[in-house]
C-alpha cells in the first residue's frame, strides 16, 4: 500500500474554496490597511518582505556580476561598497529578521495554539507599519546616494571617515528594530496567555517553541541595537565621540554593543527556520519529532547561550586573550543545542515513512547546508583559525550557508508547506520540486567556492581581487545565476497557483497541528469553536482515529 | 472535506458572548485580557531596561576612563534642583498609585484628581529640568554647541561651583572630556525626559477618558498599565540621579 505521496486532496470536481474566509470577509484597501487579523497582517508582511528580498537579491546579483572579473570594472569601488552595504542592510533587517516570524509565525502561532488572534492585534498592525516606514527610509537612503559602511556600521569608519547616509540608514534600522520588538513581544504574550484548554507547554508544536526562543532574543537584544544606533547618530550630528577614538571614545564599546544584538540576531533569523523544519520533517516522515523535549529546550538553550558569545566577532579587534578564550569556549557550546536539533531530525527520519514533497526537499537542503554552515562556525569560533579566516570569503560563505542555505531554505519550505492553508490552493508540485533542486544546486555552486577563496585568503568587501582567484569567482557568479532562477520560479508558480492551483481542502498533508484541523483558508477568528487539545503534538494515531470517525459519521 | 459544515458553524461563531463591552473579541475571558496586556506591559518595560542599559554601560565605561573630568563635570549639576525633581517624581508616583487604587474602587472623581495631579507633577519635573538645561546653556556646557571648558581648566572662573567643591584645574585634554560627560548627561536625561513627555501626552488622553467615566466601570487595564510605565520612568530617574548628580559629591 505504499504510495509516494501523502497528499490527499478533495475531489476537484466538487471541491470549492469556502465562501466565508479571512480573505473574503471584508473587501477594499482599507479593510487590509486597518485590519487587526493576524492572517491579513501576515499576508501584508509576506508581500512586503518579498519585495525587499528582491531588492536585496538584485543587489546580490550586482555584487556577483562585479566579482566576475578581477578588476573593478562594472562599478567604481565606492559604488561597490554601497551595493554590498545595502545588500546586507536589506537582507538582514528587512528580510531575514522578519522573514519567518512576521509571516508564517504571525499567521500560524495563534492557529497552532488554538487562539483567535495574537494577544495584541493592534500592536501587530503597528509593527507592520513601522516595518514599512523603515523600509521607505531605507529605500530613500538608497535613492539619495546610499551608505557604504557595511551593514555592521563599524566605528569610527561610520562616524568619522565616511560622508554617506549613515544617519538615515541608522534611523531606518532603529524603526525596523521596534517593529521586530513588537512582533517578539506579541509572540511571547500570546504563547503565555492565549493557549487553548489542554494546550500545555509540552504539547506546543516545536514551531511555537522556536518562535518563543527567537522572541526572547528580539525583546532583549533589539533595544540594545536601538540605543547603539542612537549614539552613532548623535555622534555624527553632535560630534561627541562615545565611539570615536579621535574624540576620546571607545570603538570597542561600539563593537560590544552592536554584537550584543547582532550575534543573537543570527539566532533570531535561524530559530524560526528551525521551527519550520521540525514541522515539515515530522509531517513528511509521519512520525513524532524524536526527542521532542530536547528539541524544545535546545531552542531555548540557543537563545540563552546566544547572548554570551558576541565577542567571537571581535577576536582580532583587541579584546584580551582571556576574553577571547572564554568566548571561544562559549561559542563551541552553542553548537551543542544546534547539533541536538540536527541529530533529532535525523532520528525522526529514521524508520519514518518519508515522502519527498517540496517542503521536505527544502528541509533536506536546510539540514545539509545548515550543518555545514554550523560546523564552519565552529572553525571560526576557534581563535587560531579565526585569525586566519576572519574578514575573508570564508566568513561570507559561512554565514550565507546559515542564512541562505539555512534560513531561506526553511522559509521556502514553510511557504510551500503552509501555502495550501494560507491560500486554500496547492502549489504545482512538479515544478516546485524542480525549483527546490535548482535552488540547492545554485546555492552550492555559489558558496562552496567562497569557502576555498576564503582559505586562500581572498578578503571580503573589495571590488577587485588578484587574477588567480578568478576561476572560483566565476563559479560563484554562475552559481548565483542558477540560484536567482531558483528564487524566481516560486514567485511565478505561487502567483499562478492563486488562481489555478488545485483546491487543497482542510488538511492536504495529513498533518496533526491544530491549524490543519480547520478550513483553508481559515475563518477570520480561526476556529468555529474553541479547540480543546486532548492529545500530544505530532500524534498521527490521533489524526487517523479522528479521520476514521469523520468518515464513519458521514456514512 | 468538512468544508460545508465549517461554513455553517462559521455563522454561528459570529454570535456575541455575554461579556463586558471593553473585552476585546479575541480574548476568551476578561481575566485573560487583563493578564495578557499586563504581561505585555512588563515585557515592554524589560525592553526599556535593555534600551537604557546601553546608555548606562557607556556612561560607566567612560566614567572609568575619564574619571577626573567626570567628577568635575558632575559638580556642575545642581543637587538642589536634582533633589527637588526626585521628590516631584516620587510624589507623582504616589499620585499615580492612588489613581490606580481609585480606578479599582470605581471612584471617578478621585481617579481624575489623581491623574490631573500626576499630570501637573510631570510638567513640574520637565519645568525644573528645563531650568537645569538652561543653566547649562548659559555656561556653554551644551556639547557640540559652543562648548567651553573654562569652568574646568580654570575652576575659579566659575565662583559658585568653586566655592563649594574647590576643584583643581584640569589639564586641557582631560578638561575636553567633560564634554563627553555632558553628552552622556544630555543623552540620558534627554531620553528620560522624552519618556516623560510621552507619558504626559498619554496622561492627557487618559484624563479625558477617565472624566468620561471609561475607567471606573471595572476596566482598569489602561490605568494600571500606564501606572507601570510611569513608575518605570521614575525608577530610571532613581538610577540617573545618583549616577549623574550624587556620585562625585565627595
Amino acid at each position: 500500500m505504499s504510495t509516494s505521496t501523502i497528499v490527499s486532496l478533495p475531489d476537484q470536481s466538487t471541491a470549492r474554496i469556502p465562501k466565508m474566509n479571512y480573505l473574503t470577509k471584508e473587501n477594499g484597501l482599507l479593510s487590509w490597511l486597518l485590519t487587526s487579523d493576524h492572517k491579513r497582517i501576515a499576508t501584508l508582511y509576506l508581500i512586503s518582505i518579498t519585495f525587499f528580498f528582491f531588492i536585496g537579491g538584485a543587489l546580490a546579483g550586482l555584487i556577483r556580476l562585479e566579482l566576475l572579473t578581477p578588476q573593478s570594472d562594472l562599478m567604481a569601488a565606492d559604488t561597490y561598497n554601497k551595493v554590498f552595504t545595502m545588500h546586507g542592510v536589506i537582507m538582514v533587517f528587512f528580510f531575514l529578521v522578519p522573514s519567518v516570524p512576521a509571516t508564517l509565525g504571525n499567521f500560524f502561532i495563534p492557529m497552532m495554539i488554538g487562539a483567535k488572534d495574537l494577544a495584541l492585534p493592534k500592536i501587530n498592525l503597528l509593527s507592520w507599519y513601522l516595518y514599512i516606514v523603515a523600509g521607505f527610509m531605507a529605500i530613500f537612503t538608497m535613492a539619495a546616494g546610499g551608505v557604504d559602511t557595511g551593514w555592521t556600521f563599524t566605528t569610527p569608519l561610520s562616524t568619522h571617515y565616511l560622508n554617506t547616509h549613515v544617519i538615515s540608514t541608522g534611523l531606518a534600522i532603529f524603526v525596523a528594530g521596534f517593529s521586530s520588538i513588537f512582533t517578539g513581544l506579541n509572540f511571547i504574550v500570546t504563547i503565555h496567555k492565549m493557549r487553548c484548554p489542554g494546550m500545555t507547554w509540552f504539547r506546543l508544536p516545536l514551531f511555537v517553541w522556536a518562535h518563543y526562543a527567537a522572541s526572547i532574543l528580539m525583546v532583549l537584544g533589539t533595544p540594545v541595537l536601538a540605543i547603539t544606533l542612537v549614539l552613532v547618530v548623535l555622534e555624527r550630528t553632535v560630534h561627541i565621540g562615545v565611539f570615536d577614538p579621535a574624540l576620546g571614545g571607545d570603538p570597542l564599546l561600539f563593537q560590544h554593543l552592536f554584537w550584543f544584538y547582532s550575534h543573537p540576531a543570527v539566532y533570531i533569523m535561524i530559530l524560526p527556520g528551525m521551527g519550520v523544519i521540525s514541522e515539515v520533517i515530522s509531517t513528511f516522515s509521519r512520525k513524532r519529532v524524536f526527542g521532542y523535549t530536547a528539541v524544545a529546550f535546545s531552542s531555548v538553550a540557543i537563545a540563552v547561550f546566544g547572548f554570551f558569545v558576541w565577542a567571537h566577532h571581535m577576536f582580532i579587534m583587541g579584546i584580551s586573550n582571556y576574553a577571547a578564550l572564554v568566548f571561544s569556549l562559549l561559542t563551541m557550546l552553542v553548537a551543542v543545542p544546534s547539533a541536538i536539533k540536527i541529530f533529532n531530525w535525523a532520528f525522526t527520519l529514521y524508520k519514518g515513512s518519508i515522502t519527498f514533497e517540496t517542503p521536505m526537499l527544502y528541509a533536506f537542503g536546510f539540514m545539509g547546508l545548515f550543518t555545514i554552515g554550523g560546523m564552519t562556525g565552529v572553525f571560526l569560533g576557534t581563535t587560531g583559525t579565526d585569525i586566519h579566516l576572519t574578514e575573508t570569503y570564508f566568513i561570507v560563505a559561512h554565514f550565507h550557508f546559515v542564512m541562505v542555505g539555512g534560513m531561506l531554505m526553511a522559509f521556502l519550505s514553510g511557504i510551500h508547506f503552509w501555502w495550501p492553508k494560507w491560500t486554500g490552493r496547492m502549489y504545482p508540485e512538479k515544478i516546485s520540486q524542480f525549483a527546490a533542486v535548482v535552488t540547492f544546486i545554485g546555492f552550492c555552486f555559489t558558496f562552496f567556492p567562497q569557502f576555498i577563496l576564503g582559505t586562500l585568503g581572498m578578503p571580503r568587501r573589495y571590488a577587485a581581487y588578484p587574477p588567480e582567484f578568478q576561476v572560483l569567482n566565476v563559479f560563484s557568479t554562475a552559481g548565483a545565476t542558477i540560484l536567482g532562477v531558483g528564487y524566481l520560479l516560486p514567485i511565478l508558480y505561487l502567483t499562478w497557483s492563486l488562481k489555478y492551483g488545485e483546491i487543497a481542502g482542510d488538511n492536504p498533508w495529513q498533518a496533526t497541528g491544530l491549524e490543519w484541523q480547520t478550513q483553508s483558508p481559515p475563518l477570520t477568528e480561526n476556529f468555529t469553536e474553541l479547540p480543546i487539545m486532548d492529545h500530544e503534538a505530532y500524534d498521527y494515531e490521533w489524526l487517523e482515529n479522528k479521520q476514521a470517525k469523520e468518515v464513519a459519521s458521514v456514512q | 472535506m468538512s468544508n460545508s459544515s465549517t461554513i455553517a458553524n462559521g455563522a454561528a461563531a459570529e454570535e456575541h458572548h455575554a461579556h463586558p463591552a471593553y473585552q476585546r473579541h479575541h480574548f476568551e475571558t476578561i481575566e485573560q485580557q487583563f493578564d495578557a496586556t499586563n504581561f505585555a506591559m512588563w515585557l515592554f518595560l524589560l525592553t526599556e531596561v535593555m534600551f537604557f542599559g546601553g546608555l548606562f554601560t557607556a556612561y560607566l565605561i567612560m566614567r572609568n576612563w575619564y574619571y577626573p573630568a567626570f567628577v568635575e563635570a558632575s559638580h556642575q549639576l545642581n543637587i538642589g534642583w536634582g533633589t527637588a525633581n526626585t521628590g516631584v517624581l516620587i510624589l507623582s508616583s504616589f499620585t499615580m498609585a492612588m489613581g490606580v487604587w481609585n480606578a479599582e474602587m470605581k471612584r471617578k472623581g478621585g481617579l481624575v484628581l489623581c491623574l490631573v495631579l500626576t499630570f501637573i507633577l510631570g510638567l513640574c519635573f520637565l519645568g525644573i529640568k528645563s531650568i537645569e538645561y538652561h543653566e547649562k546653556w548659559e555656561k556653554h556646557h551644551i556639547p557640540g554647541l559652543h562648548y567651553s571648558v573654562s569652568s574646568f581648566v580654570n575652576p575659579a572662573s566659575d565662583p559658585e561651583v568653586f566655592a563649594e567643591y574647590h576643584d583643581k584645574p584640569l589639564a586641557p585634554d582631560m578638561a575636553a572630556k567633560t564634554e563627553m560627560y555632558f553628552f552622556l548627561y544630555f543623552a540620558m536625561t534627554g531620553m528620560h525626559a522624552l519618556h516623560m513627555i510621552i507619558g504626559i501626552c498619554l496622561l492627557g488622553y487618559l484624563i479625558v477618558r477617565a472624566n468620561a467615566g471609561d475607567y471606573t466601570t471595572g476596566h482598569v487595564t489602561y490605568i494600571e498599565n500606564f501606572g507601570l510605565y510611569w513608575h518605570f520612568v521614575d525608577v530610571i530617574w532613581i538610577f540617573l540621579f545618583p549616577l549623574l548628580y550624587l556620585i562625585s559629591r565627595y
